[in-house]
């Protein structure tokens, strides 16, 4: 039976236009076997969160540069919980001041990739997380 | 032959003549080079450019047969430019060092300003939040969390009065980097002269107003592209007649670059959208001469020195040559192409950020180099927030090092005649009209932009370095090598009430103002949209009635469209 392929949603919220690392990572996640889906500009954490549940994704992966990452990211988390999608992973990468990490970490995003990560660094975290998620999967 | 090595051969530059080294060349290279290789090897197999653009182990007179430096170069001030557009270069002037700031309020940013204007900088330059680029006023819903974030937030004339206060616009000159709403916020700019008391005929500015390079790159877009370029028309047209020290358009490579393009590509499609620009104002009826001296252009400063040093000289050398032979101008003010440049803030690291100082400096030099009329450099920790006061003095310091201590200032284009920057000059002109005519035959920009051509191409050269970098074939110290474990530093934090005072405030003027007269206003420019009068005068008049920018768009949205693109991953 053929392993099944990692769903992952790639998507750049707020007004901020800035969508080479999204690309880039839509395309390396692909190159390594997984199922990519990117939402496009300019989405609202409500569209996220439906895209999401509708695209039956294991992993959300957010794109931001533009400072806006507690306000999007507290409401995106709200509303998976609410929707009861704990399970899915919620990635950020992008320009994040160190002082906010903790406390994105704190509300439930797994993991914050800054400028200089590797692509290898991501497919090999989704990886494990997914995994780890479905274990015997 | 592996499928890397054949597309490296494949984009390796065709000579027009076979390269023919001399008898002391090729006997250099029987007696000289190859014991040394046999003993010692190259570090690697290929030695490529920062764009993947190969590189000789040596450039000689070979490398020029064809070359005329009398057609090629010329002398610095004279056509084709190529060694600069003034005959003394840096001896008379300096560059203006004009260090691109804004965050929080209006407030501020104007604190900013006056602190940079104190420490020596020569000219402003106004970086706008993201809900102003949308043509969002700070109250908006979509506005949340980003209001004073990435820049400053400018809702009405009220806020731009604020930003300017104390700061006489006859004396400096000022930087707006806005593109889709760059007409009504030109207009707030207009409007705060005029109540200083400011000539118009005598400020001096630029506006960045390049929507096209939106729609390839950075996405802050409102309109689709033929209103998008109407409104560019009408504010090139209006300025020709009333503000001529005014640039009314940037015509920008930075963002092209900053998205991942290789060095030619931030060319090519740089000068293409020039040229689009330019054919949309003749066809407007305007003389060519009219409006081609304050077209001004914007490019990166990116890490491999001689390939920057090499792009900006044919950036010049071909945009002479589109000015004179495609548009026959006849002024050569027309002919000359003015820039700004910025350091690659894609170049940064979050990584040992203080490694970005260094960074820096050698892109500065570049450009520098390169004979850049205008330059911000950035700060060390912009790749994990918006810089602090202290970060960003260094960053101007910087410039004023290059300016004042390190000597390149004492003559014109000091690598002139250098067998490899002509060389390479050379190359990425060849390179740059190459994509220029591809375009051409597409049927220009809008419609390439419409195949998503440079889209495609950007994004393919961005995911080539990414792969590059991955498997360490390109060296980032302190990222894929030299890595070393490091405390954080500390980052400019913006306040978060922000928005609520932003939308305090902007409630306050909706109550204070005559709302009949907005009204009327904007009904005099939704009018004009739809008939085709120069939109400036229409958005001067609403802009003095304190109509905000979000009422503006919004005005300009019903008539023109709203754009979507469609992504290319």
């Amino acid at each position: 039976m053929p392993e099944k392929k990692i769903r992952v949603l790639i998507a750049k919220p707020g007004l901020d236009g800035h969508d080479r690392g999204a690309k880039v990572i839509a395309r390396a996640l692909r190159d390594a076997g997984m199922e990519v889906i990117y939402t496009g500009l300019r989405q609202t954490p409500e569209m996220i969160a439906s895209a999401a549940i509708q695209e039956d994704v294991d992993v959300i992966g957010l794109s931001i540069l533009s400072g806006a990452h507690n306000t999007i990211c507290a409401r995106l988390m709200d509303l998976l919980r609410a929707k009861g999608m704990t399970d899915v992973t919620v990635l950020i990468g992008g320009i994040i001041p160190e002082a906010d990490i903790a406390d994105l970490k704190k509300s439930g995003i797994a993991e914050i990739f800054l400028p200089g990560t590797t692509t290898q660094a991501i497919v090999d975290f989704i990886r494990q997380r997914v995994a780890a998620a479905h274990p015997g999967a | 032959m592996t499928d890397e090595k054949a597309r490296k051969v494949a984009s390796a530059p065709a000579f027009e003549s076979p390269r023919k080294p001399s008898p002391a060349e090729r006997a250099w290279e029987e007696n000289t080079l190859k014991p040394t290789l046999a003993k010692s090897p190259d570090r690697a197999a290929d030695f490529t450019t920062v764009s993947s653009y190969p590189i000789q182990r040596l450039y000689t007179e070979a490398d020029l047969a064809d070359s005329n430096p009398e057609r090629d170069l010329g002398a610095p001030g004279e056509p084709p430019y190529t060694r600069g557009i003034h005959p003394a270069m840096y001896r008379d002037r300096l560059w203006t060092m004009r260090q691109f700031a804004g965050f929080g309020s209006a407030e501020d940013t104007n604190r900013r300003f006056r602190y940079l204007l104190s420490q020596g900088q020569t000219g402003l330059s106004v970086a706008f939040d993201l809900p102003t680029l949308m043509g969002y006023d700070s109250d908006h819903p979509l506005a949340e969390g980003e209001v004073g974030k990435c820049g400053v937030a400018i809702s009405s004339l009220a806020d731009m009065e604020a930003l300017f206060d104390q700061i006489p616009l006859a004396d400096v000159t000022t930087s707006m980097t806005i593109n889709s709403p760059a007409a009504p916020i030109w207009a707030m700019y207009l409007a705060v002269a005029e109540k200083q008391g400011a000539d118009w005929r005598k400020i001096s500015g630029t506006l960045q107003n390049d929507i096209l390079k939106e729609y390839i790159a950075q996405k802050e877009y409102i309109y689709p592209p033929e209103p998008s370029l109407r409104i560019v028309t009408d504010t090139i047209e209006f300025g020709a007649k009333h503000t001529p020290k005014f640039n009314p358009i940037s015509i920008s490579g930075y963002h092209i670059r900053e998205a991942g393009s290789t060095a030619i590509q931030e060319l090519a499609f740089t000068l293409r959208d020039g040229i689009e620009y330019v054919e949309h104002c003749l066809r407007r009826g305007m003389q060519v001469d009219d409006f081609a001296p304050r077209l001004s252009f914007f490019f990166n400063a990116h890490n491999d020195f001689f390939e920057e040093l090499a792009k900006y000289r044919a950036a010049r050398r071909i945009w002479q040559n589109v000015m004179r032979e495609r548009f026959g101008a006849k002024n050569p003010r027309s002919w000359a192409l003015r820039f700004h440049s910025q350091t690659a803030g894609c170049s940064l690291t979050a990584q040992q950020p203080y490694n970005n100082v260094v960074r820096t400096a050698v892109q500065a030099l570049a450009a520098v180099l390169g004979g850049t009329q205008s330059l911000h450099t950035n700060s060390l920790d912009e790749a994990w927030a918006l810089p602090t006061e202290s970060a960003a003095t260094i960053a101007l310091r910087t410039q004023q090092i290059i300016a004042y201590e390190s000597g390149v200032t004492n003559t014109a284009d000091p690598f002139g005649g250098s067998y490899f920057v002509e060389t390479l000059t050379n190359e990425v002109e060849r390179g740059a009209r190459d994509y220029i005519e591809k375009i051409d035959a597409l049927g220009g920009m809008v419609a390439a932009i419409e195949r998503g051509f440079p889209q495609r191409e950007i994004a393919d050269a961005a995911y080539r370095y990414q792969v590059a970098v991955d498997r360490k074939e390109k060296i980032v110290v302190g990222v894929n090598d030299y890595v070393v474990n490091e405390k954080p530093i500390e980052t400019l934090h913006i306040d978060d009430t922000l928005a609520g005072r932003q939308g305090d405030r902007l409630r306050k003027l909706r109550a204070d103002r005559s709302n009949a007269e907005v009204e009327r206003r904007l009904n005099s420019l939704r009018h004009a949209a739809v008939g085709d009068d120069n939109l400036m005068p229409h958005l001067f008049e609403a802009v003095k009635a304190y109509a905000t920018l979000g009422e503006i768009c919004d005005a300009l949205r019903q008539p023109f469209g709203v754009y979507q693109e469609v992504a290319i991953t």
